[in-house]
C-alpha cells in the first residue's frame, strides 16, 4: 500500500555541512503491516517520516500511497490520508483552543462555514469517553491546561478519528513519564488493532520494537540496513539485533537514549 | 465646564470610540486570533477614508461603505500574499504595503491629500434625515457607529465558531496542527487577513463620514492607537469566550478615547496622543515579560548585595 522507490534527500547539498539524510531508501508496506524502525541517532527515521508525510520533497525517487503517486503532494493534502504524532506532545495540538475545538477541526467533514452540531459534539465527545483517560468530562478545557500525557493521546485521536491510510508515530511516547507512555502505548495498539491501521513506529526501545508490530525495519546512515519480518523477527531478540546491527553497518549502534532493558 | 458640555465630551469620546473600536476588532482578528501583527493597518484605515469618501462624493453613501470594505479585503489580499506566497516576513510584508497605500491613496482621492464632504450625503447624515423629529434625532452619529460595531462583533462571534473560523484560531495557535488537520494555512491566512482589512477600512471610511473630510494622515498611528485599546480591553478576561472579548475590545477602545479626552482637558496638548498610545502599547506588551524576569532580577541584586558589590 505505500511504496518508497529509490528515495534519496540530502540536506545542505553544496557545503561543508552536507548529509546525505536518505540514501536510495527503498521500502514497500503491506496492508496491516505494524512496522517498527529502530536506528542510530541521525540515521534518518524521522527523515524518512517526514518524506513520506510532505514535510520535504525527495531529491529524488517517488512515493506511492495506495497506488497514487503523491511524491510532490503538498503536506496538508497528503495529511487527510496519512496521520502523523510526534515526540513532543505539544506538536499536533492548538494549545489556547479547546479540546472539542481541536478534534472538530482535526475531524473536518462539513462545510467551511458550517458549526459544529450537537449530534457531531456527542459523538466527538463519545470518542473521547472510549480512550478511557476521563478527558470527556474536559471537552471545553483549552488543550495547553492539559497534560502531555492527555494531550499526546488527543492527538492520537485527532489523527485517527478519521481512519488515515497510514499512521506515523515517531518515538510519540519517549517524551512522556512511564505510566502515562504505558497508557499511550495501550491506547495506541487498540486503536491501530480496531481500525486495522497500517502503522509505522519509530522507537528507541528495542524489546519494544521486537514486541510491537509485525515487522522490525533498522536503519543507519540513511539507509535499511535491516528488514525483519515473519519467522527471521520471531527468533530475534535485543542481542541478535544489536549483533545483526555490528555485522551489517560495522559499528555499534549509537543512540544515546536507546533502551536495551 | 457645565453639564451639556460634559454631555457633548461623552458623546464624541463614544463615537469616536465606537469608530476606532471598528480597527480595534480587526487588529483582534489579525493580530489576537491569527498572530500577525498587520502593520499595514494604517494605509489600510486611510485607504477605506479615501475609497468611502470618492464613492460618496459620487453620491453613493451606501455604496461607499461596500466600496470601502472591498478595498480593504484587497489590500488585506496583498498582504498575505507577500506573506505566504512571496516569502516575506509579516511585518515587513505589512510595512511594504503600507508604505505602497500611500500613493494609491493619493490616487484615489484624484491627487489630492484632502477631499472635502461638507455638503456630502453620507451614512450620517442618512441616519440624521431618518430620525429627523423622533426622540433619537440627537444620537444618528452613535446609532450609526453601534450599528456597524455591532454587526462586526456579530460577525466574529458566529464566524469565529465555523470550521472556518476555527482553522483560522488554531493558524495562530499552532500552524502546524492545521496542516495535520490537512488544512492550508495560506488559505486560512488569507482570508484572516482579508476580513480583518475589510474592517480597518470600514473604520477609515466611517471617521471619514463622521467628520466630513478624508485626509491622507488620519490613518498614521492607527495600529499603535488600535493595539493600545485592544491591550486595554483584553487585559481582564484572557480565557473567556470570543464575544466578550470582542465586546471587551470596543469597551478598551472607549475607554482608551475617554482617557484621551480628560487628558486632553487637563491642558494635554493634542499631539501628545501618538506618544501616549505608544507608551501603553509598549507597557501593556512588556509587562508579562518583565513580571516573569522580576523575580530573577531580584535575585540577582540580592546576591549582589550579598557580595557587597551593591
Amino acid at each position: 500500500m505505500l511504496e518508497l522507490k529509490k528515495v534519496c534527500k540530502t540536506f545542505n547539498p553544496g557545503t561543508a555541512d552536507r548529509k546525505k539524510a536518505l540514501d536510495n531508501v527503498d521500502l514497500s508496506v503491506s496492508d496491516g503491516d505494524f512496522i517498527t524502525i529502530i536506528g542510530s541517532n541521525g540515521a534518518g527515521k524521522s527523515t524518512l517520516f517526514n518524506a513520506i508525510s510532505g514535510g520535504f520533497f525527495p531529491d529524488s525517487g517517488r512515493i506511492i500511497l495506495d497506488g497514487e503517486d503523491i511524491t510532490y503532494t503538498p503536506d496538508f493534502k497528503r495529511a487527510r490520508v496519512i496521520g502523523r504524532l510526534f515526540q513532543d506532545p505539544k506538536t499536533g495540538t492548538a494549545p489556547s483552543m479547546t479540546v472539542e475545538e481541536n478534534l472538530t477541526l482535526a475531524a473536518g467533514g462539513g462545510r467551511w462555514l458550517s458549526v459544529c452540531g450537537r449530534r457531531e459534539r456527542e459523538n466527538l465527545r463519545g470518542r473521547v469517553a472510549s480512550l478511557g483517560l476521563g478527558l470527556e468530562d474536559r471537552m471545553n478545557t483549552p488543550v495547553g491546561l492539559l497534560s502531555g500525557g492527555q494531550r499526546q493521546a488527543l492527538t492520537l485521536l485527532m489523527a485517527t478519528v478519521n481512519p488515515p491510510k497510514l499512521l506515523l508515530l515517531d518515538e510519540h511516547t519517549a517524551a512522556l513519564d512511564p505510566s502515562a507512555a504505558e497508557k499511550i502505548l495501550a491506547v495506541t495498539e487498540r486503536t491501530v488493532k480496531e481500525q486495522r491501521l497500517t502503522c509505522l513506529m519509530v522507537t528507541h526501545n528495542m524489546s519494544q520494537a521486537l514486541a510491537l508490530g509485525n515487522r522490525t525495519v533498522m536503519m543507519n546512515d540513511g539507509r535499511i540496513i535491516l528488514d525483519a519480518k515473519g519467522e527471521e523477527r520471531e527468533g530475534l531478540t535485543v542481542d541478535g539485533l544489536l549483533r545483526r546491527f555490528r555485522e551489517v553497518s560495522g559499528e555499534e549502534l549509537d543512540n544515546d537514549r536507546i533502551l536495551l532493558s | 465646564m457645565g453639564i451639556s458640555d460634559i454631555i457633548n465630551v461623552v458623546r464624541s469620546v463614544t463615537d469616536l470610540g465606537l469608530i476606532s473600536s471598528l480597527t480595534v476588532l480587526a487588529l483582534f482578528l489579525s493580530y489576537s486570533m491569527l498572530n500577525v501583527c498587520d502593520l499595514s493597518t494604517d494605509g489600510c484605515f486611510t485607504l477605506g477614508a479615501a475609497v468611502g469618501a470618492v464613492v460618496a462624493l459620487s453620491g453613493h453613501p451606501y455604496l461607499s461603505i461596500l466600496a470601502a470594505m472591498a478595498a480593504g479585503v484587497a489590500s488585506g489580499f496583498v498582504t498575505s500574499f507577500l506573506q505566504t506566497r512571496m516569502g516575506v516576513n509579516s511585518l515587513l510584508a505589512g510595512i511594504i504595503v503600507n508604505t505602497g497605500l500611500y500613493s494609491v491613496n493619493i490616487a484615489v482621492m484624484g491627487g489630492a491629500s484632502l477631499l472635502n464632504m461638507n455638503k456630502t450625503v453620507t451614512v450620517f447624515t442618512k441616519m440624521k434625515d431618518l430620525l429627523d423629529g423622533t426622540f433619537l434625532s440627537g444620537w444618528y452619529k452613535v446609532i450609526v457607529a453601534a450599528v456597524a460595531v455591532a454587526a462586526v462583533i456579530a460577525f466574529l462571534s458566529l464566524f469565529l465558531k465555523t470550521r472556518l473560523g476555527l482553522a483560522i484560531r488554531a493558524t495562530g495557535d499552532n500552524t502546524d496542527m492545521v496542516r495535520y488537520s490537512s488544512i492550508d494555512p495560506v488559505f486560512t491566512t488569507t482570508v484572516g487577513l482579508c476580513a480583518a482589512n475589510a474592517f480597518t477600512a470600514l473604520s477609515g471610511c466611517l471617521l471619514a463620514q463622521y467628520q466630513k473630510l478624508s485626509d491622507i494622515n488620519m490613518g498614521q498611528g492607527m495600529v499603535t492607537v488600535a493595539l493600545a485599546s485592544l491591550l486595554i480591553g483584553g487585559t481582564v478576561l484572557r480565557k473567556s469566550p470570543i464575544p466578550v472579548r470582542a465586546v471587551l475590545a470596543v469597551v478598551g477602545a472607549i475607554v482608551f478615547r475617554a482617557v484621551y479626552a480628560i487628558a486632553l482637558n487637563l491642558q494635554m496638548p493634542a499631539y501628545m496622543l501618538k506618544l501616549v498610545s505608544a507608551i501603553i502599547v509598549a507597557a501593556a506588551i512588556s509587562a508579562p515579560y518583565l513580571k516573569k524576569k522580576a523575580p530573577e532580577l531580584f535575585k540577582r541584586i540580592k546576591a549582589g548585595r550579598a557580595n557587597g558589590n551593591a
